[in-house]
């Protein structure tokens, strides 16, 4: 009964929306690659970057939000290298994607120990505060999980709603998912792929980087070697398993965080009897499951990882 | 028409619409000025709807919001006007391929094309699907648009245009009136004048090899299967069978080589009767092929010359012994063939990816001829070839007959079915008409024949 309890704690599930915002952004980001039809594999060195990046401004004196903006933009570079290796040169998107993982990670570890040479421990910032919103947040459980948080928090869940409404509302939207299904399509209406689909690659790729930034600058105050721990994977997964909708993937992503809050809380209860690795490992064999039962009849984008070569049929 | 539209960048020379320039290579420009294309190949995404689809690229991609109610109206507007009923919610991947068409159509006119360049429509219609097709052109038409309908389909281009322009061999052959030509004129000018033909050498024919008697197939093979075909091929001579493709020739070919049985009919080789063979035994006995395709089919690219060439025969004691590949044997072999076959290559281990079409048919050739097959399948064997090595397949082809092999040249290459074969006949619809000898039939007839007309009579 104990075990169940946990999930009608406040705490529960503040912890797992805390846990789920960095998911949200990244999630996001590679959605739009995929959506335009590029899979994005850079997304765990890019969060790297990110993390990295938003942590140093604000260590260096730098605002918060001028953090966040300084791990998007950094973010959208290594997005660009990505796009044009991948769009333009058509190259293939697995082997360009976990280079720029690889790229981008040992470059930030590299650039961490060249302006900090002499720490031994990781200095800590001044994260972003809880901000509770007045009203709302009194709401007992749903309150406080939803409405006591950051503001990053806020931002992610605002990011699944300017996607879904660029998705589906705009005409750049309907360009992008034309691009992954059928870039021929895009063509023939005058309007560029390669435009489309670098766009798409840099927009994503800025929100991965925040989502890594959220680590650093709402969650664990500084910055530290393998941190973002195979969060970038976990959100590939999650673009599967909410079959490239952006609210189907928010609630994959807050499934993932729920069940990842509960194994640590599970830990303590069962108190050493059981070893912690299986805790470790529910999350990721849950979302293996999930994958097998909800991802198997899911529509992907067509021409998702096609290069498309213009005068090319 | 890809230069038109925009799709390629022409080598040379301008395309102008309405007086004004169009910049090479910009679709966006072709629309705006007032060209509207529907391809062959959809431009559709199905993962969108009709109304999606329509809208896609008419609103600036910075607008915060798609008007979908505008859009709506203008579509239900212009659907009515030209009696192009469609739904526009509907999704584009339940629609038929009829229903498609009338959506790359009114995508056009939603962007107020001018003029419409349709590309084969036809080739993925039913017929009562291509009737109402020509019945919302000439209602277009009659609006003031100009329509540039490309098709290989005589009777077609017969019906609906006003106006004929006859490209071959990317130059502008002929133009003509509708209305003040006839299908044999056109036909004439498609095909070229009739060319002056090599004396005919009189081979007295062996017997006969190789009888198909009202063989169908099952549709394994793209392009129509056969429909109760009839064929004789006899010992030393080339017979012809020409036809557009797609109407039967790559089940034949399948047929022949093993890799598609027969559903209907009698198959005799060599005199006796028997079930169709398996690839293998195909080769086993005397099949020499030469596949239409020879980057997908009769090579492996990322192979070498030499694997190439072994792969009819590494089974044979020549290239095999105890389970074993001899190498060396096979280089041997590679480099004979090369020098044979006069092929253009840097050495027997280079990858066959890497060279020329007409190089790699070479190869293709000598693999096949080598064993010395009594009956050769050449299936488009010139295809995309220049004319060097188009002389030199024909030779080969000549020399095998002459050796007393029967050759079944697939051509759509009316010249060259007429330059090379001792009888022809003509494949439509999966239908084999009568066989008769070179110069029995013009070059307009066999074009009639080709085009689906008259066949029946004749066969």
């Amino acid at each position: 009964m104990q075990a169940l309890d946990i999930l009608l704690t406040a705490s529960f599930w503040v912890a797992a929306i805390r846990i789920a915002s960095p998911l949200i952004f990244a999630t996001m980001g590679e959605l739009i690659c995929e959506r335009a039809g590029v899979l994005n594999l850079g997304i765990e060195g890019v969060m790297t970057v990110g993390a990295f990046a938003g942590w140093f401004t604000v260590y260096s004196g730098g605002d918060l939000w001028t953090g966040v903006a300084v791990a998007a933009v950094s973010g959208a570079l290594f997005g660009l290298l990505h796009a044009l290796l991948t769009v333009p040169l058509g190259l293939s998107q697995h082997v360009v994607g976990i280079g720029i993982t690889l790229l981008a990670t040992s470059l930030t570890y590299f650039t961490y120990r060249l302006v900090l040479p002499e720490v031994t421990s990781p200095p800590k910032i001044e994260p972003f505060a809880p901000l509770p919103i007045p009203g709302l947040s009194q709401i007992p459980i749903l309150g406080e999980a939803l409405f006591s948080q950051t503001p990053l928090t806020y931002l992610a869940f605002a990011s699944v709603a300017v996607v879904a409404w660029v998705l589906y509302r705009t005409p750049l939207g309907l360009a992008m998912r034309a691009a992954g299904e059928n870039p021929s399509a895009v063509e023939a209406q005058g309007i560029s792929v390669s435009g489309i689909r670098i766009g798409a690659v840099m927009a994503g790729s800025a929100l991965m980087a925040v989502g890594g930034a959220f680590l650093t600058m709402s969650a664990f105050n500084s910055f530290f070697f393998e941190m973002i721990n195979g969060r970038g994977w976990i959100c590939i997964a999650l673009v599967v398993f909410g079959s490239w909708r952006p609210g189907k993937a928010l609630i994959g992503a807050i499934l993932f965080a729920a069940f990842d809050a509960y194994q640590v809380r599970l830990q303590q209860l069962t108190g050493g009897v059981v070893p912690y690795q299986i805790f470790l490992m529910m999350p990721y064999v849950l979302s293996i499951l999930a994958l097998v039962l909800v991802a198997r009849r899911a529509t992907y984008p067509r021409a998702l990882m096609i290069p498309y070569q213009k005068g090319e049929r | 028409m890809n230069i038109l539209f925009g799709h390629y960048v022409a080598d040379e020379g301008t395309v102008e619409a309405f007086g004004k320039r169009l910049p090479p290579g910009d679709p966006g420009a072709a629309l705006k000025a007032g060209i509207g294309m529907v391809h062959q190949h959809f431009t559709l995404a199905d993962n969108m709807t009709v109304l999606e689809n329509i809208a896609l690229g008419t609103q600036s991609l910075w607008r915060p919001r798609l008007d979908r109610a505008e859009a709506r109206e203008r579509l239900v507007r212009l659907a009515d006007d030209f009696g192009l009923t469609i739904q526009p919610d509907a999704f584009v991947s339940a629609l038929t391929v009829g229903e498609r068409q009338r959506v790359e159509i009114l995508k056009a006119l939603y962007r107020q094309a001018r003029v419409l360049i349709l590309d084969e429509p036809t080739a993925v219609l039913t017929p009562a699907e291509a009737e109402a097709l020509f019945r919302t052109l000439k209602l277009l038409v009659g609006q003031g648009l100009s329509i540039i309908f490309i098709s290989h389909k005589l009777n077609e281009v017969m019906a609906v245009s006003d106006r004929v322009i006859v490209l071959r061999g990317g130059k502008i052959a002929g133009e003509r009136r509708t209305a003040e030509t006839t299908r044999a004129d056109l036909a004439a000018l498609m095909v070229g004048q009739e060319p002056t033909l090599p004396p005919i050498v009189e081979v007295p024919f062996g017997g006969r090899v190789l009888v198909l008697e009202e063989v169908s197939t099952g549709g394994k093979s793209s392009g129509a299967p056969l429909d109760r075909a009839s064929l004789t091929l006899k010992d030393g001579e080339i017979l012809g069978l020409a036809g557009v493709s797609g109407n039967g020739q790559a089940a034949l070919a399948a047929l022949l080589s093993g890799s598609e049985p027969a559903t209907a009919g009698a198959i005799t080789l060599a005199g006796e009767q028997r079930a169709p063979w398996s690839t293998l035994e195909a080769l086993d006995l005397g099949i020499g092929r030469i596949p239409e395709d020879r980057h997908a089919v009769g090579t492996i690219g990322d192979m070498t010359v030499a694997e190439n060439l072994i792969l009819e025969s590494y089974r044979s004691a020549r290239f095999c012994s105890r389970g074993f590949l001899d190498w060396d044997a096979a280089r041997k072999f590679a480099e004979e063939i090369i020098a044979e076959y006069d092929v253009k290559c840097p050495s027997p281990d280079a990858r066959i990816r890497l060279l020329s079409g007409g190089n790699m048919q070479k190869l293709i050739l000598g693999r096949a001829l080598d064993p010395e097959p009594r009956i050769i399948v050449a299936n488009q064997p010139t295809r995309g070839l220049d004319v060097g090595a188009v002389a030199y397949v024909h030779g080969r082809l000549i020399e095998a007959r002459d050796r007393g092999a029967a050759v079944l040249l697939i051509s759509e290459d009316l010249e060259e079915i007429m330059a090379l074969s001792d009888r022809i006949a003509v494949i439509s619809k999966g239908r084999i008409s009568s066989v008769t000898k070179r110069g029995q039939r013009s070059m307009q007839q066999l074009g009639e024949l080709m085009a689906g007309h008259g066949l029946e009579a004749a066969a």
